[in-house]
């Protein structure tokens, strides 16, 4: 058994930095990514997840700071010689081949005997259910076929560590449910370590083990998606992460005595009326609902509160619900403080 | 104003014209294709097979009237070898000024698809057409004066002290000459420059239909950079290498001018096209003489099909 702390991380940044011009695309960046791990990279566009992954692949150099793969430094290693394959966000599939030779290209590469590598592609087509697919050409197929084979092309080679660029951005929201079902499980059945590069916080939360929740070149929190959720570290994380509502200042102040800028979800607020009775403990503030959004399963009531500020709260629409307050109506919000997330170490 | 002035206005005659067009759109292809097929399928085409059927009529050697009956004389005097021997020079010319085009024009096409910034692909974009812009004849007569035995290569070799370099080019057997502008070398020279544009131009639009990340996924997948070359960029850029060489074979095929004012003194086929037609009067000579580089398009686009050139499109 080796000891806990000789055991090499799949991916390590110690103080990465990579410049485009005078653009920190990552700035002083240090992470480190367990073998065998599902681990998600998010953040909007241009908060350096991309540049991040690049690094990993190959496409980039760093600047500043080392980078290992497997305990290998892979300074100045170029993208060919690197034990790490990826799955575009075009999936970049090569017209002029077919599937099949497109799933192959590795293995051919590599000098894998035909008979070998035909067998190899035929099995991995099978396990991302394309097996009768082998000598279409990539226009004949859909995006999620497509998908599949850019996954396929990439896993054939065995790599230990799988990047993965938006690699569902452009499927329709039904079949991009299904691929990260699906996804996930292929990556818990190889084993191998996935780090998968996505802006849509959703999808993070829903496939990841662990997620690095990027802003302007710089994690802003590293953390399981629960934590990420429930106990986010910064305003940032607070707002780009689910709905948040963000209390500070005086409405902090008047909401809980002190002005320690705090969130809470919208799903912990209860909404009541106003004479409604509340116990001691719970936090209670009135105010009128300003505008109400239908979301399918729940609705969002967006209240302004007596005295100023705005809190946003979620109601299921359950069968025992009953009818929501109307836009205009005067209500009460509850809340237990326990639910209440300070933020910490964020001035801005 | 209000809305309804819209729907019950009556449209002017050019609405009318518009919309009965919009709700007919095969009467728009009609009228849109019928002109440029009409000049491309009578008079091109047309001309074409006059030309063919011109080739089976025969001239009479003593009269020099052609008779204008069906026969294989003329084409039995095509295969003769003097008229072999101008078919094979006008080809492998052709064929060595295609080659040299594209292993030019290919590293300037890739640099200006993949490196250069805007500004600078804008600067050599204009440099590839600028030559365009001035006459073909005034550019062909400029080389002669720079391939001349008292020209400025001569003066550029004597002044390097490489002037032994340039006479043991010259001295080279078949290509060479007494100068650079008497010899094949010369005519290959100004063959080359004036068609370049017409390759560099169809491959860099092939290759700006690799996008890079083809290039970085083959890497990905762990080919080294000659391999990704081979087997992802040349497949892709193949179609517009094959759309290039097109141009300058054909072009260079066909030309009778630049071999006339530069070269030697054995004639091309262009050139000896004009001369049957000319003064020789020869007109069925001089229209299977044109068929022979028809033929050889034919057969250089079939075997580039078979090669797959045309794979990616």
């Amino acid at each position: 058994m080796p000891m806990a702390d000789t055991i090499v991380s799949a991916v390590r940044f110690s103080g990465v930095s990579r410049y485009f011009g005078d653009v920190r695309a990552i700035d002083q960046l240090s992470l480190e990514i367990a073998d065998g791990e599902f681990f998600s990279l998010l953040g909007p566009s241009g908060s350096g997840k991309t540049t991040c992954l690049r690094l990993i692949a190959g496409f980039e150099q760093p600047d500043v700071g080392d980078i290992q793969i497997h305990g290998r430094a892979v300074a100045g290693v170029p993208p060919y010689e690197r034990d790490v394959n990826t799955v575009f966000q075009d999936y970049a599939l090569f017209p002029h081949m077919t599937v099949g030779e497109n799933v192959e290209y590795g293995l051919m590469i590599r000098k894998v005997p035909p008979e070998e590598r035909h067998r190899r592609a035929g099995e991995m087509l099978e396990l991302v259910k394309l097996s009768g697919m082998f000598d279409r050409k990539p226009s004949q197929l859909s995006g999620g076929q497509r998908q599949r084979v850019a996954l396929a092309r990439a896993l054939v080679n065995q790599p230990r560590v799988l990047l993965l660029d938006e690699p569902l951005g452009a499927l329709d929201l039904k079949l991009r449910e299904q691929m990260q079902v699906e996804l996930k499980a292929l990556q818990r059945q190889v084993g191998i370590t996935f780090i998968y590069v996505t802006h849509d916080q959703g999808e993070a939360l829903a496939m990841s083990d662990r997620l690095a929740v990027f802003n302007h070149g710089r994690i802003e929190q590293i953390d399981a998606p629960g934590h990420i959720y429930e106990r986010p570290a910064t305003r940032f994380v607070a707002g780009f992460v689910g709905v948040s509502n963000v209390c500070e200042g005086e409405l902090a102040r008047r909401l809980t005595g002190t002005t320690e800028p705090f969130t809470i979800r919208p799903e912990k607020i209860r909404l009541a009326d106003p004479i409604a009775f509340s116990p001691d403990s719970w936090r209670s503030v009135t105010g009128v609902v300003e505008s109400i959004v239908y979301l399918g399963a729940a609705t969002r009531y967006n209240v302004v509160l007596e005295g100023g500020g705005r809190l946003s709260t979620l109601r299921q629409n359950a069968d025992d619900a009953g009818k929501g307050p109307q836009q205009g109506e005067r209500i009460r919000l509850t809340w237990q403080p326990k639910h209440e997330h300070r933020l910490q170490g964020d001035a801005s | 104003m209000t809305s309804d002035t819209l729907a019950t206005a009556t449209p002017g005659v050019f609405h009318r014209i518009a919309n009965a067009l919009y709700l007919r759109p095969r009467l728009l292809l009609f009228l849109l294709l019928t002109p440029p097929l009409l000049w491309l399928g009578v008079i091109y085409l047309g001309s074409l097979f006059a030309l063919l059927a011109q080739s089976f009529f025969y001239i009479d050697e003593f009269s020099g009237v052609v008779h204008r009956e069906f026969s294989f004389i003329t084409w039995g005097q095509l295969f003769t070898l003097a008229n072999f021997d101008i078919i094979l020079r006008t080809t492998s010319m052709a064929a060595v000024v295609t080659i040299a085009a594209a292993l030019l024009a290919f590293p300037l096409a890739y640099y200006m698809v993949g490196y250069a910034s805007t500004r600078v692909k804008a600067l050599l974009y204009l440099g590839v057409m600028l030559p365009l812009w001035s006459s073909y004849l005034v550019r062909v007569y400029s080389w002669k004066l720079i391939l001349a035995k008292e020209g400025i290569v001569t003066w550029l070799a004597d002044s390097l002290g490489l002037l032994w370099l340039l006479e043991g080019i010259l001295s080279i057997p078949v290509i060479g000459g007494s100068s650079l502008s008497t010899s094949d070398i010369g005519t290959f020279l100004v063959f080359l420059y004036v068609w370049l544009p017409f390759m560099v131009l169809p491959i860099v639009a092939a290759l700006e239909r690799v996008p890079p990340s083809y290039i970085e996924a083959s890497a990905d997948l762990g080919a080294y950079p000659r391999e990704t070359f081979r087997r992802v960029i040349l497949p892709l850029a193949l179609p517009g290498v094959v759309a290039g060489s097109i141009f300058t074979f054909s072009l260079t095929l066909g030309d009778y001018i630049i071999p006339g004012i530069i070269g030697t003194s054995h004639p091309f086929i262009g050139q000896a096209v004009y001369a049957h037609q000319g003064t020789a009067g020869n007109i069925p000579m001089a229209a299977a003489l044109t068929i022979v580089p028809i033929a050889i398009m034919a057969v250089y686009l079939s075997i580039a099909k078979r090669l797959g050139a045309f794979d990616a499109l």
